[in-house]
């Protein structure tokens, strides 16, 4: 049905053009699924605006053909293709918050397609619309209908953005990264969604995703993308069972997954080459495990292995067998001794203000009482979704957010209510690595500069000769060249900038490190590197982790305590080994179920959760999740469970296991 | 909403009372009525009689804050802070050095000024609007590169070249219309004519650069590349997507000057002979007349609170998000 | 050799100390890579650095008429020795011929004779009405006023050629300068320059620069005997005003910005940073001087102000310290009327800032708030406080202008581009119109003002990376 040849675009910058998408070819048919995967900034949103002609303003088609059903698209009038566009190809975004109208009703941006493309209006186009939102299982359709994108949570957001692309009733669907922003448990919700339609329909899907995950779950023909190039094209099973490119399976090794811990996982050195100094030959070959002599000359043919799987490269080895690797320390090693930091009861509440006289009419309870304790060494996990307080815990933990509750001990003293003067040099134990490796190193700062100010501002020893030579030490630590110390931060990738923040906060040898979500901006290959370091410096250091994430991957990789948090609360906890094997929560079951695995083999039961995190200003009386839980009874409605003891280390907060 | 906006209305009383208590340290508090009453009679051969006089005849021979002599409330109230600034919250101005009332003759000036100033307003968003939403329409094409440079010229230049220009080729050259002077009734067109139109030209410069920058930022958003996956066309992507969104910020620099052209424009109004407040304040500062400098000042800072309010209020009727706060 | 006795008025020290200032920023901008790629961006910019030039042009003008002195007066030896109340400039001297030669009255530009008729006393007794002629302008022509169009164009021509030969040795310096940067063989740096290949905008620089040679090298050779711009009311060298005019109009845009600068940029990072009830203070600060309409609260200011000098003229030894000091006040009060704009602005951006993440890592070490805001937030604001002083200084010197006319501008005794129009504004009525005046001063501001804006536009380009 949809036939891309050798799709060529670039970027116009000053007087030259660089391609960004370098001869790309594939063919979608109906009723199909055709996955584009690589990692950011190799060329595959580009490709899908570059077949809506929806390019930014800098792009351009520099030559190729898009043809569907035959009709070529390039060729087209701009006002002969907005005919297509909306109509028989549609398109959903990576963000629903901002690629929705804010100013206009769901009902008017439905609308708007339906008067194009079907030309429909009045009672007729109302009804249809409303057809259109429970399709996409939305409830109460009629008065959403009436409402702005704000009153709309992000699942929600996104389903009217599906509404919006079905409006046209396209045979061609492109989604680029749709759940990406998304929490898992409403990533599969909508995941499930877009496959039912699908089949319904006999759409053709281009699906765009970095995430293996997704891959598996919703492809039928993958095509991997690397630095503007398709490099492989296999069906479904081949690309899980033999996948044959050194990249795709670099890809797959560099996944955290249980089968993993203790060993180091495979990582891809170096970075994707920018567009204005492309390698003439092939273009992985300066990354590649299993570069030739020809890889920097030739740029490699395509190769057909099987019928429908294709690779291009010279090398014609079957696996990769790699070296794997251990890491020195693994959990069994440490016996939880005394817990360094003790939490008990933490309580954050933001007060809401309304009215004439800005009075506190309620709060936020961001964090609503957790306790939790980590010993020297060890890593413990706090997994929740986006909004469930987690973050807040990490800064409340650090004083930064003040609690409005509750003990923090760290070391034996109590860091709730300190005095300023003695929580500086209490700070000292802990220090935390943030999410965004952008908004963590002031860009007006050497890298030198930003890791020696925790020094200078907690030891106060003005020798500015020790003090290069620790930064220089504390690079050499996190695999940082020593010349990086008079660089500024803009020099470096997200990867190094994270390696700059893990340095900065080692610099004051804290105890323990909070990392809040600092792998979740990064890509998977890089993330494996951060991973990577955070493991040997634990074994080198002593040094503990709370490592909070939504990524349950990187939990079963790395964690050895998990802690699964819901609307401010802990709801269950216990040894990652344990929680992981035998969930007891309906909620930790759930998350764990919803995570789609990067595996040809089906999972046995999914379980689904409707709805979405209730706003923790109002939270559902009672047991916080009964809304959402698939096993709820009326005790649950009423009142919010005891803490019940599974084993020695594990405890659930439900009243199934009371 | 209603409390919001009682509230925005409370939050307006505190912000009166101090332009009101800075009025008064300016008026009275950096020069003391001795010294403006020697101003006024002549630096030179001034008698302490006449400067009593002067005070007398004007009431500020009272103690500023508060007068010992006096019993009960009138040792707050029998004072020149409350008889001349504080007395202005009722509408009370006091007289000109000429003895007219003042709150009489702003009354009687408005009018005139809001003739031209309202026409002006309209005529100039009107067009401004429309000349940015071209630019942007058309935005890297060599239509907004010059259009843009027009404003970046038209911004250089200076209010009164405007004014003097247009007076001198439309008027004296041409001899289209008078070049000054006002007229009651229909009539007054002819005297109005001139000043709108040079007003409205003299505004298109800055604003249509500032329009045409937000117009832009808009464009640049995830909705637009929404809108136009849609197939829509680009002019309805322009007037019901972008033009909606872009009017929230142009909002807040437009409502908030709509009270304050009660004021008119000192400029213009002195050039055509307008007998509005614009003409009011320049005449008064030219005679250095302060009781009716003191009260422009105060009825300024009034209009523009009004404006303030008026633009929370226009907020929660374009934007959806704060209608349902 | 006479004697003379420097003069330092307080704007002097202001300008000179900005001059100062401004070298130290260099230095400072040339030790941070961040800001100096910024600055590297304006350099590449043609139109930019083409305004900048023109600009540098008026500042040069400014800093020549900032050195004054004054001249000790003829006197016996012996005496004790007395200076001239009249307070020149370097500038004064430099232009002197345009300065001390007066006519009686109204006279069109490159004039012989008067704009209006007198009677004339003729040699041989009895009188005649006719235009008289010019005491100075266009005196060396004698008998023979018809040449006066080919003498000009003569010297105009020959003037020109002086300046096309004085661009060519600036344009053969750069040309050296680029050809020592770079070490390429191939292209010759002459080649680089008019191609537009160079880092620095250099084929901007010298085309302006060359317009402006071959404009102001004639203008001035002519104005040795002729008024080029012609003369005023009382006989006064226009182009002479026009000189004076420039350091008045540089002084109000810049001084202002630099009076309200520290004001805004602390009020407005402690208000965004601390917030709280700091925070409702400063709001409510500025929300008060924001509500009175800006020209209302500047004429009461200025009323105030001048009740003060006159009720104590005992403060000022010269008129021009009177002049200069009212100057001053008025910048003080442009200044404090708008500083609010940008404290809003920082407060916004401080606001934002705090919450990143590497102001909170720093808070996480207990770094003190004081010094997070020095190190942290200070630097990353740094560009929107280059932005506002830029984009100010347009603003400001088209303000004065409209002040002055309203008669709360600078002390009438003062050159400015306000007091010129508003001298000459009246004149417009006669017949035949005297229009000389008001096209010099609008014609010298709007070079001004459009170069200033033309510059600041890329400056913020530059520095503001999300501006279109």
């Amino acid at each position: 049905m949809l036939k891309v040849e050798n799709l060529r675009l670039g970027f116009t910058a000053g007087k030259q053009t660089l391609a960004a998408v370098d001869g790309v070819s594939f063919a979608i048919s109906a009723g199909e699924t055709f996955a584009l995967l690589g990692e950011s900034g190799c060329g595959k949103s580009v490709t899908a605006q570059g077949i809506m002609r929806l390019l930014p303003a800098a792009g351009r088609v520099l030559n190729g053909s898009v043809s569907l059903d035959g009709d070529e698209l390039l060729s087209l009038s701009e006002a002969d293709m907005r005919a297509y566009r909306g109509g028989r190809m549609a398109m959903i975004f990576q963000e629903p918050a901002t690629s929705l109208n804010p100013v206009l009703t769901v009902g008017r941006q439905i609308g708007e397609v339906l008067e194009r493309h079907r030309s429909l209006a009045g009672a007729a186009a109302t009804e249809r619309m409303v057809e259109l939102l429970r399709l996409v299982g939305i409830a109460d359709p009629e008065r959403r209908l009436t409402e702005y994108p704000f009153q709309l949570s992000g699942g929600m957001k996104q389903r009217v953005m599906i509404a919006i692309a079905l409006a046209g009733e396209p045979e061609l669907l492109i989604a680029d990264e749709p759940t990406t922003a998304l929490d898992v448990t409403v990533q599969a919700q909508i995941l499930d969604l877009l496959s039912k339609l699908q089949a319904e329909r006999g759409m053709g899907m281009l699906l765009i995703t970095h995430d293996l995950g997704v891959v598996a779950r919703m492809a039928h023909r993958i095509g991997v993308m690397y630095a503007g190039e398709l490099v492989e094209v296999a069906s479904r099973d081949a690309f899980f069972s033999r996948p044959r490119h050194p990249y795709t399976q670099a890809l797959f090794a560099a996944l955290p997954e249980v089968s993993r811990r203790g060993q180091k996982l495979t990582t891809i050195p170096g970075q994707v080459p920018v567009l204005s100094a492309m390698p003439s030959g092939c273009r992985f070959a300066d990354r590649c495990r299993q570069v030739m002599a020809q890889c920097r000359e030739v740029s490699p043919p395509w190769r057909e292995i099987d019928a429908g799987h294709v690779v291009r490269c010279h090398w014609r080895g079957e696996a990769d067998e790699a070296v794997v690797s251990g890491h020195v320390v693994t959990d069994l090693n440490i016996e939880p001794g005394r817990p360094f930091l003790d939490v008990a009861d933490l309580k954050v509440h933001f007060p809401i203000r309304r009215g004439l006289l800005q009075r506190t009419v309620g709060h936020v309870r961001a964090v609503d009482g957790v306790s939790l304790a980590i010993s020297a060494g060890r890593t413990l996990a706090l997994v929740g979704e986006s909004g469930c307080g987690k973050t807040t815990v990490g800064k409340a933990l650090l004083q930064l957010i003040k609690p409005t509750a509750g003990s923090v001990r760290v070391g034996g003293s109590q860091l709730v209510g300190m005095k300023a003067k003695r929580l500086r040099a209490a700070r000292r134990h802990m220090q935390m690595i943030f999410q965004d490796p952008f908004a963590s190193l002031n860009p007006r700062m050497r890298v030198g500069e930003i890791i020696a100010e925790g020094m200078t501002a907690l030891t106060r020893d003005a020798d500015s000769a020790a003090q290069a030579a620790a930064v220089s030490a504390l690079l050499k630590q996190v695999g940082l060249p020593d010349e990086a110390a008079g660089r500024y931060p803009h020099e470096f990738s997200g990867g190094q900038r994270q390696r700059i923040a893990i340095a900065r906060a080692l610099a004051v040898q804290p105890e323990l490190l909070i990392c809040d979500e600092p792998t979740s901006a990064l890509d998977v290959s890089v993330q494996a590197q951060i991973l990577n370091l955070l493991k040997k410096l634990q074994e080198e250091l002593g040094v503990a982790y709370l490592f909070i994430t939504h990524n349950f991957a990187v939990v079963e990789y790395l964690a050895y305590d998990v802690a699964v948090m819901y609307l401010g609360r802990i709801v269950e906890r216990g040894r990652a080994e344990e929680l992981l094997r035998s969930p007891q929560h309906p909620y930790t079951q759930a998350l764990l179920s919803a995570v789609p695995a990067p595996r040809l083999e089906a999972r046995t039961a999914v379980i689904r959760l409707p709805g979405e995190t209730p706003s923790p200003a109002n939270p559902p009386s009672g047991c916080h999740f009964h809304p959402r839980c698939p096993q709820a009874m009326d005790v649950c409605r009423q009142r919010y469970p005891e803490t019940s003891e599974i084993s020695a280390t594990h405890t659930v907060n439900c009243h199934l296991k009371g | 909403m209603l409390a919001y906006i009682v509230r925005r209305l409370l939050y307006a009383i505190p912000i009166l009372i101090g332009v009101n208590l800075i009025t008064f340290a300016l008026f009275f508090v950096v020069n003391t009525p001795d010294d403006m009453a020697r101003m006024q009679l002549g630096v030179k051969r001034v008698t302490a009689e006449a400067i009593q006089k002067w005070k007398v005849e004007r009431g500020y021979d009272k103690p500023l804050l508060i007068n010992e002599a006096a019993a009960g409330l009138a040792v707050v109230t029998d004072t020149v802070f409350f008889q001349k600034s504080a007395r202005m919250f009722v509408g009370d101005f006091g007289r000109a050095e000429d003895g007219r009332d003042i709150a009489r003759e702003i009354g009687a000036r408005m009018g005139p000024s809001l003739a031209i100033a309202l026409p002006t307003f309209i005529l100039g968003l009107f067009v401004t609007v429309t000349f940015a939403l071209t630019l942007a329409f058309f935005r890297a094409t060599a239509f907004d590169f010059w259009g843009v440079v027009l404003c970046v010229a038209m911004m250089s230049i200076s209010g009164l070249f405007y004014i003097i220009g247009g007076q001198y080729l439309i008027s004296k050259v041409w001899r289209l219309v008078p070049i000054s002077g006002f007229g009651a009734g229909l009539e007054a067109w002819r005297f109005l004519i001139l000043p709108v139109l040079i007003g409205v030209v003299s505004g298109i410069g800055s604003s249509a650069r500032w329009y045409r920058t937000i117009f832009l930022e808009e464009v640049s958003k995830d909705y637009v590349r929404t809108a136009r996956a849609k197939g829509l066309p680009e002019t309805i992507v322009f007037f019901r997507h972008i033009l909606r969104n872009a009017l929230i910020p142009i909002l807040t620099g437009v409502v908030v000057v709509i009270p304050l052209l009660f004021m008119g424009s000192l400029l213009t109004e002195s050039f055509f002979g307008i007998p509005g407040l614009g003409s009011y304040t320049i005449d008064a500062i030219n005679a250095q007349d302060f009781a009716v400098v003191r009260s422009m000042v105060f009825i300024g800072s009034v209009l523009y609170i009004v404006g303030l309010i008026l633009t929370d209020i226009s907020y929660t009727m374009v934007d959806p998000r704060i209608r349902f706060e | 050799m006479i004697g003379f006795q420097v003069v330092v008025l307080w704007s002097d020290i202001l300008i000179w100390l900005l001059v100062a200032a401004g070298a130290g920023v260099g230095v400072l901008i040339a030790k941070s890579p961040p800001l100096l790629a910024a600055w590297r961006r304006v350099g590449a910019n043609r139109v930019g650095m083409a305004s900048a030039t023109v600009l540098l042009a008026f500042v040069l003008i400014g800093l020549l008429d900032s050195l004054h002195y004054r001249v000790q007066m003829d006197g016996k030896p012996g005496q004790k020795v007395t200076y001239a109340i009249e307070v020149l400039s370097v500038l004064d001297a430099l232009a002197a011929p345009l300065r001390l030669r007066n006519e009686k009255t109204y006279s069109e530009p490159f004039a012989t004779r008067l704009y209006a008729k007198e009677t004339i006393d003729l040699p041989g007794g009895g009188t005649v009405r006719d235009y008289p002629r010019l005491k100075h302008g266009g005196k060396h022509l004698g008998e023979h006023e018809n040449e006066m169009l080919a003498d000009a164009g003569f010297t105009a021509l020959r003037a020109a050629i002086v300046g096309f030969l004085a661009w060519l040795a600036v344009v053969g310096m750069a040309t050296a300068a680029v050809n020592r940067e770079s070490a390429a063989v191939d292209v010759t740096g002459w080649q680089k320059i008019w191609r537009g290949e160079t880092a620095f905008a250099w084929n901007a620089v010298l085309i302006t620069l060359g317009l402006i040679l071959l404009f102001v090298v004639p203008l001035f050779w002519l104005a040795g005997s002729y008024h080029v711009f012609g003369t005023d009311k009382v006989g006064q060298d226009v182009l002479y005003q026009i000189l004076k005019s420039v350091r008045t109009g540089l002084i109000i845009g810049l001084v202002t910005t630099l009076v309200m600068l520290p004001m805004a940029v602390l009020l407005g990072i402690v208000a965004g940073y601390f917030r709280g009830w700091v925070d409702d203070v400063i709001q409510y600060l500025y929300t008060v001087l924001n509500s009175i309409p800006g020209v209302l609260l500047i004429a009461a200011a200025v009323l105030m102000m001048q009740v003060v000098i006159d009720t104590h003229p005992q403060w000022f030894s010269t008129a021009a310290e009177r002049a200069d000091l009212r100057l001053l006040a008025l910048c003080f009060i442009l200044g404090i009327t708008s500083w609010t704009g940008l404290c809003r602005l920082l407060r916004g951006e401080t606001l934002k800032l705090r919450e990143l993440e590497y102001i909170q890592a720093a808070q996480a070490f207990g770094v003190s708030n004081w010094r997070i805001i020095i190190r942290h937030i200070l630097p990353n604001l740094m560009h929107i406080v280059i932005i506002a002083l830029v984009m100010d200084f347009s603003g400001l010197v088209l303000a004065e202008a409209v002040l002055s006319y309203v008669g709360i501008g600078v002390d009438p005794s003062m050159t400015s581009f306000g007091t010129m129009i508003n001298n000459a504004r009246m004149e417009l009525g006669r017949e035949p119109v005297v229009w000389w005046s008001l096209a010099a001063a609008f014609s010298a501001m709007f070079i001004l003002v459009l170069a200033a804006n033309l510059f600041a536009d890329a400056v913020r380009d530059a520095f503001d990376p999300r501006a279109v």
